[in-house]
């Protein structure tokens, strides 16, 4: 399977390996649409586990998105991963699986990556005028919008 | 006042497709109403926003996030063992198998493996706690839907499971009974037989529950042709456990990729066919007969030996990544951890089946009424806990 990606994408498949008996693949975000696309058509990947992203505040791009996904027929797993640059907006999936609706919500609500074509972007667990996002690295871990809290709440503060 | 308290519940619903109202019935109106956070049939405080047609519902929001802790926020400054605790109080109602989750990613990342009794006893917890969870669900929605005597019966029942909790551990519900790399308590004296005197007392109340319902004229009527889902928009949707099972598909985790040891077992993943509130009741039922054969296997060929593996005091894993799941009462139950091979982990993501599966309530409820509305939460059975974290 690998062998077909790189043939199609060549060098757009940055790695492709086993860790701990789990496959992923590294690929370059501009084609990253495309293999997810031919991952559920050709190969029957059918249903999208979960998609999340990490930060990585000392990389030079600093979030790595990650898809999971499973195969029914197969009963097989595979990680797609890519690395985007902090403000780079990134092509949505919802028109692959749609499920990725909240998932990616959830990923712009806790990060702050933005989704191209996505229906309805925004916020999912935290509410609507919230400022920051609070799974980046930056982001304390008592910290909070205190103007948020002080206007909608009424306290001084949420601590 | 902020925007989202003040905000005009319409604003949620601009952005879906929707039909116009059928002005053909006297005079319907197109009405929008919003249906919680504080609504005793929501399970907890989720806010559903409705668009009707008189009694059809046309579309839905949800507005969730009410109970956010942010818990993989926390995860990220604890240690592994320090972060143990925390995920049961994500599905709360299943704590045990949000902790098995979590243990088995742990030690598949250290590499190391839990000793066959460990193994066993965490099957034998795992399975209690899936019929208990589902106890709770069957009586919950029981009660929504007008029935309530189930409720008083399925919590009684679920009462005896809770003791052996108790007596296992100290807790009932937050029982934090796993530890990374096997259990901490060794099985108390008489626990085989506590368990053994529970699987002769359990089925005749499954019985019990199925007279009141099974055949219940209301029963059928609330129920059956409810909410359907079909296979193909479960998949797309992500929905797993009973809900994808009661549309068919023969899919269950503990079988297609078996964990602890369930690969031992002989047990039957019970499937429906029309996917409608009505199969996914008769899935669970007979998943709580299932989970019985399963403990019964597993009480009596409970190997002796220890209990914990070796673990080192400091775990520090090595830099790289995991994603482990399990079959939760609810669904897939994964856990995405990476580690930079530090105490703490780097990143810890929770894929909670609740969260995911709630996404199928807007295709589930449409055009039905609203009232099955509610019957569709309930059948969903969903944990706001988990839902949020």
């Amino acid at each position: 399977m690998v062998a077909k990606f790189k043939a199609r994408h060549g060098s757009g498949v940055r790695e492709a390996s086993t860790y701990l008996g789990q496959n992923f693949m590294i690929v370059e975000p501009s084609i990253t649409n495309d293999v997810l696309q031919i991952l559920r058509d050709e190969e029957q990947f059918d249903y999208c586990v979960d998609i999340t992203a990490v930060h990585y505040p000392s990389r030079e791009k600093h979030f790595e998105l990650i898809w999971i996904l499973y195969s029914f027929p197969r009963n097989q797993r595979i990680r797609v991963k890519t690395m985007i640059a902090d403000g780079e907006r990134f092509p949505s999936s919802v028109s692959i699986w749609p499920t990725a609706n909240w998932l990616e919500r959830e990923v712009y609500d806790m990060f702050g990556i933005q989704f191209d074509g996505h229906p309805d972007l925004k916020r999912i667990l935290l509410p609507d005028g919230w400022k920051g996002h609070p799974l980046r690295k930056d982001y304390g871990i008592i910290q909070q919008d205190q103007e948020w809290v002080q206007i909608n709440l009424g306290i001084e503060s949420g601590q | 006042m902020g925007d989202q308290i003040t905000k005009d519940p319409s604003t949620y619903l601009s952005h879906l497709e929707l039909g116009e109202p059928d002005k053909t019935f006297l005079d319907s109106n197109e009405l929008i109403i919003n249906m919680g956070p504080q609504h005793p049939a929501t399970h907890g405080v989720l806010r559903v926003i409705l668009k009707l047609d008189g009694e059809k519902v046309l579309g839905t929001e949800c507005v969730i996030g009410y109970l956010h802790r942010g818990v993989e926020k926390i995860a990220e400054n604890r240690t592994y063992t320090m972060f143990n605790p925390y995920v049961d109080r994500m599905d709360y109602v299943a704590a045990v198998s949000n902790g098995l989750g979590y243990c088995e990613a742990v030690e598949k990342l250290l590499n190391i493996e839990a000793p066959p009794r460990a193994q066993y006893i965490r099957v034998i917890l795992t399975e209690l706690n899936r019929l208990a969870s589902h106890q709770l669900w069957l009586g919950t929605h029981a009660l929504d839907i007008g029935a309530m005597t189930p409720l008083f019966y399925t919590f009684r029942d679920r009462e005896e499971i809770l003791k052996i909790f108790e007596k296992y551990c100290g807790a009932r519900l937050t029982t934090h009974s796993f530890r990374i790399g096997g259990c901490q308590y060794e099985t108390y004296e008489g626990f085989e037989r506590d368990v053994e005197k529970f699987l002769d007392f359990a089925p005749p109340k499954i019985d019990e529950y199925e007279e009141l319902l099974t055949t219940n004229r209301i029963w059928l009527e609330r129920t059956k042709g409810v909410g359907t889902i079909s296979a193909a928009d479960c998949k797309a949707l992500g929905v797993t456990g009973p809900v994808l099972r009661a549309s068919g598909v023969k899919w269950d985790l503990r079988k297609a990729q078996p964990y602890a040891a369930y690969s031992k077992f002989d047990f039957e993943i019970p499937t429906g066919q029309h996917g409608d509130t009505y199969d996914r009741y008769l899935v669970r039922m007979q998943e709580m007969r299932q989970s019985l054969r399963i403990i019964r296997q597993a009480v009596e060929s409970i190997p002796e030996g220890p209990i914990m593996a070796k673990v080192p005091k400091v775990m520090k894993p090595p830099v790289g990544e995991i994603y482990h799941s399990i079959e939760a009462p609810k669904g897939e139950l994964g856990y995405f951890i990476v580690s930079d091979g530090s105490t703490q982990p780097y990143r810890v993501r929770v894929r909670p089946p609740s969260f995911v599966n709630l996404q199928a309530l807007d295709i589930m409820v449409r055009g039905q009424l609203v009232a099955d509305v509610i019957a569709v939460i309930g059948t969903l059975d969903i944990v706001l806990g988990e839902v949020d974290r």
